[in-house]
């Protein structure tokens, strides 16, 4: 076993032959080099079948053979899609599940014998007996200078900035002075890029800080825009134009000046956007974040609460993060879960205030001397049951009546009407489907 | 709806009618912007008002507000004229067509014009675009049904979609947009007045029976009761003595609302249980704190029957108690005895009596939701209604004629009002209007007037407004939009304080007991 992962280590180090040399059948190697190896042996996929399985063993059919691996796949599903069903990982950055394919982030990139250069998974099909290799060494060389050049074009001040390791202080101060933006970065641990860059061990270092040129965007209620982290991968265009189809935002100016605008590069507020906040749940970095984003705890017990959201018919299915008894984030529950796969309206996304509203009411009331006054369970519910008896005693069943609601469960409406039915004795129960 | 969401998206031609789905169900609007912008579908967009959605559209057809049936019988005209309508279908799945024939055969495209406004052209194209499509999906919502048409307008919609044998396909059928989260639940649950769970007739015996048994009693009664409009009317003449509201704000919802007030005042007794302290609750006698959704357990059904699990995430404040078990301890103390567990141990007894839902459990729609009519555990859902036959057999086509609004404009009242919601407000606005961003996007109330109306009253852009009806008066600001078209006003009924119910008409469906909230006649003038 152990001569199969010296032999890869072998390959790895022919590849990378202007940083090691080969003495008698001997190998030397820098820790983090190491580090690499160990991390192709224990973490990704098994490349090691990569190097010493070839050919198909199934024949004509479509299969498509991938780190060694052999998967069929159905004509016109890309390289990702058959590695993504297979559970074989592929970063993506600008990749989103429903929209056209753009290939821009490069970040997926995978190694495909015979092709010229490297391969963007997301947007090229899978063919016929494709030998594909997810992170081999050329791979993984590129993917890192992907990683170190989208680090280094914004304001990605968390802990993946080059600094001494001995020193926290030092280092937080010289983030505060470089940067020139004193707000920490409110998706810290929840960035794509920032797990891309733990991932593939990437550090700035010796790489210039792009500054931006636009500040960041806080006039509205619900979004804000940092156009220092964005990375340009596109996807909140995508999921403006091509998911929600608001066509709100778009790629604007040129060059090194592009920015993601919104009308002729206005406010959110003063544009056609809706507040969706699409944008914000695909975006992969720290550029659009919610305003609560910045009230999460980084550390409080956290729970996610799969449930149906209480605005209108379409019964979107929502992710509700809760801290401290409090819902702090809602989110869709995800782009393959019917019926909304994955799109929210303002309401879904940013309308949940009420449920921990100060206003709700806590305890029953009985109006006394023209004024409602708290009272006991025991006491308003005996009202109740007494008032409904006499007047049902005195005026007969169907001088009551129930509004039932369309806001409360199945369960309680079956109550609310079994209770007319069965207790009032009267079919006066209806609700506000007609208004 | 007959489909499911998802459905839309293959659909070849969608017609869209009466329905502001961008405002209104957003996340479906998604799904018809797709189908028509992405996936090569022809989207035409029927309504009064130049609505955001008319921008994706390949056309919109702008009506006067309330002659739907004389649109739609105008596109039968040119499908039988033509003869371009789905024979086959007719033939094996429908019957009355000859009576629909008869009916709709002096809907020429020029008489319809006439009534609706639509230009004979684009009837007739219409028409033809729709019959050639493989799959016809249409989509509609209050705009067909708040009008005292409204079930009119539904039959009609139904005949257009039986004429072009567009049921019972994916990518098909007439779908209402539901507009309450549970709305198609509470529905399904009994809570109407002629039906028990699973649309049960109470004044059929074999129902009432099987419901005695269920519920261990005797003296169900066989008779139909009132819909929530007639309960007002019925309050207000002092028939009815007490009533009992869950979650429900009808002092801001309900048509003509200067009325419904004194109706309301004239109960011996109201009890309003709810999460907040609201319009309703200030002539209430007892308020009742309950629940919101993110604090029980329990199903919602949505706008395409697929019951879902609504799951607690938080605790409730204070001493709130879940709408159920309120419900119960009133039962017991008067008498009959109303215990469950959970809410699963309620639903395990809807399955009992509801055969629509007999097949669902809660364990099953763990993950995803089930299109109802399941009867069995191992019956997988219906997502498309009438796949083969229609609940009665075949399908009834209704030869309808078009009436006017029970309301017309006249020299006092020149101007159509029609309301409905925006995007950042909910209904009554008891929940969004807790929300600061939300208040922040849609603040107040207003009247959304065409440029050419303004400038004619010599209104500009945020004058204050008083818009009268012959029902009620309420002031506001003049918005000028493009949606709107000339001679037609709209306003949203959200805000309380200018509460576009004061104006509106309450007159009904005689079959739905839906109000006229689409059409009635106003003036508007700048406030003194």
């Amino acid at each position: 076993m152990f001569k199969d992962y010296y032999q890869i280590l072998i390959g790895i180090c022919k590849t990378k032959s202007q940083r090691y040399h080969k003495k008698n059948h001997k190998v030397h190697i820098d820790i983090k080099d190491f580090m690499e190896y160990l991390y192709f042996i224990y973490i990704c996929n098994p490349v090691k079948t990569a190097y010493f399985k070839r050919g198909n063993p199934m024949g004509k059919e479509n299969t498509i053979e991938i780190n060694g691996n052999h998967f069929s796949f159905e004509p016109g599903e890309t390289i990702l899609e058959v590695a993504q069903k297979n559970n074989i990982f592929i970063p993506t950055l600008c990749h989103l599940k429903g929209a056209t394919p753009t290939g821009s982030c490069r970040i997926c990139v995978v190694e495909v014998e015979g092709a010229r250069s490297l391969v963007a998974s997301c947007a090229a099909p899978a063919a016929r007996n494709m030998v594909v290799h997810t992170e081999s060494p050329e791979v993984i060389k590129a993917r890192r200078t992907i990683i170190r050049l989208l680090l280094s074009s914004g304001n990605h001040n968390c802990a993946i900035r080059d600094f001494d390791s001995k020193d926290w202080t030092q280092f937080q101060l010289r983030v505060l002075e470089e940067d020139g933006n004193e707000d920490l970065c409110p998706a810290w641990g929840d960035c794509k890029l920032q797990d891309l860059a733990y991932r593939y061990q990437v550090k700035t270092k010796g790489l210039p800080l792009s500054e931006c040129q636009y500040p960041i965007e806080k006039v509205n209620p619900f979004i804000i825009r940092d156009f220092s982290r964005c990375i340009l991968c596109g996807r909140c265009v995508q999921a403006c134009r091509e998911i929600q189809v608001n066509n709100a935002i778009d790629f604007g100016h040129r060059g090194a000046n592009t920015k993601i605008i919104a009308g002729t590069d206005v406010a959110l507020k003063d544009s056609d956007c809706v507040f969706c906040g699409q944008c914000v749940e695909v975006c992969p970095v720290g550029a659009l974040t919610s305003t609560h984003d910045l009230e999460l705890e980084r550390f409080a017990k956290t729970k996610k609460v799969r449930t149906t959201c209480t605005f209108c018919g379409v019964g979107c299915q929502v992710e509700m993060t809760v801290q401290n008894n409090k819902i702090v984030k809602m989110a869709s529950a995800g782009e393959d879960v019917a019926p909304n796969h994955g799109r929210l309206c303002v309401k879904g996304r940013y309308g949940f205030a009420f449920v921990g509203s100060p206003e709700r009411i806590t305890v029953p009331m009985i109006r006394k001397n023209g004024k409602l006054e708290g009272v006991t369970w025991d006491e308003a519910l005996d009202l109740v049951a007494s008032k409904f008896t006499g007047i049902k005693d005195e005026f007969g069943p169907d001088s009551l009546g129930v509004f039932t609601s369309a806001r409360i469960t199945n369960e309680e409406n079956y109550i609310a009407q079994k209770f007319t039915r069965a207790v009032l004795k009267t079919n006066n129960v209806d609700h506000c489907a007609r208004l | 709806m007959t489909n499911t969401i998802g459905d839309i998206e293959t659909a070849d031609v969608i017609i869209v009618e009466g329905s502001n789905t961008t405002e209104n169900h957003p996340v479906i609007s998604t799904f018809i912007k797709r189908a028509a912008t992405l996936k090569g579908a022809t989207l035409i967009v029927i309504d009064p008002r130049r609505l955001k959605l008319t921008e994706s559209a390949d056309k919109w057809l702008r009506l006067q507000p309330g002659t739907d049936i004389a649109l739609i019988n105008g596109f039968m005209h040119v499908l039988i004229e033509e003869d371009i309508y789905d024979k086959k279908f007719v033939e094996t799945r429908t019957e009355g067509f000859e009576e629909l024939k008869k009916t709709v055969k002096k809907y020429t495209p020029e008489y319809v014009e006439k009534i609706t406004g639509v230009a004979a052209e684009d009837i007739v194209n219409t028409a033809r675009t729709f019959a050639a499509a493989k799959r016809g999906c249409i989509v509609y919502c209050m705009g067909i049904t708040q009008h005292t048409t409204g079930t009119d307008n539904v039959k009609s919609l139904a005949n257009l979609s039986m004429l072009c044998g567009d049921l019972g396909i994916p990518g098909g059928g007439v779908n209402p947009l539901r507009g309450q989260n549970n709305v198609q639940g509470a529905c399904d649950m009994g809570g109407l007045p002629n039906v028990f769970t699973a649309y049960q007739k109470v004044d059929g015996d074999d129902a009432r029976i099987k419901y005695e048994n269920a519920w261990d009693i005797t003296g169900l009664s066989p008779k139909p009761g009132l819909a929530v409009t007639e309960m007002v009317q019925k309050a207000g003449e002092g028939e009815l003595k007490a009533l009992y509201i869950i979650g429900e704000n009808p002092l801001v919802s309900d048509p003509d609302l200067n009325h419904a007030e004194k109706a309301f005042k004239n109960l011996d007794f109201l009890v309003v249980q709810d999460i907040f302290l609201t319009e309703t609750t200030a002539l209430a006698d007892v308020v009742l704190p309950s629940f919101c959704f993110a604090e029980k357990n329990g199903t919602f059904t949505n706008t395409e029957r697929r019951v879902q699990r609504v799951r607690k995430a938080v605790e409730a404040p204070g001493f709130a108690r879940r709408d159920w078990k309120i419900i119960c301890d009133i039962a017991n103390r008067m008498g009959y005895p109303m215990n469950y567990p959970n809410a699963n141990a309620i639903f395990e007894e809807i399955r009992l009596v509801t055969p629509s839902y007999a097949g669902i459990t809660w364990e099953r729609i763990e993950k995803e939701g089930i299109f109802w009519p399941c009867p069995t555990e191992n019956h997988p859902g219906t997502p498309v209604l009438h796949a083969k036959q229609f609940t009665r057999g075949k399908g009834l086509f209704h030869a309808i004629d078009h009436r006017d609004p029970a309301e017309m404009t006249d020299e006092e009242y020149p101007f159509i009002l029609t309301t409905g919601r925006l995007l950042f407000q909910y209904h009554t606005g008891t929940m969004t209007m807790k929300s600061a961003g939300l208040n922040f996007l849609a603040p107040e109330c207003f009247v959304e007037i065409s440029v050419n109306d303004a400038e004619r009253l010599g209104l500009e852009n945020g004058d204050l407004v008083d818009v009268v009806s012959r029902r009620g008066k309420i002031k506001t600001k003049a918005k000028i939009s493009p949606k709107a078209v000339d001679g037609t006003l709209f306003i949203p009924f959200h805000f309380a304080n200018a509460a576009a119910n004061r104006l509106t008409n309450a007159k009904l469906d005689p079959v739905a007991k839906i109000p006229e909230f689409k059409v009635c006649a106003i003036n508007i003038r700048k406030a003194a």
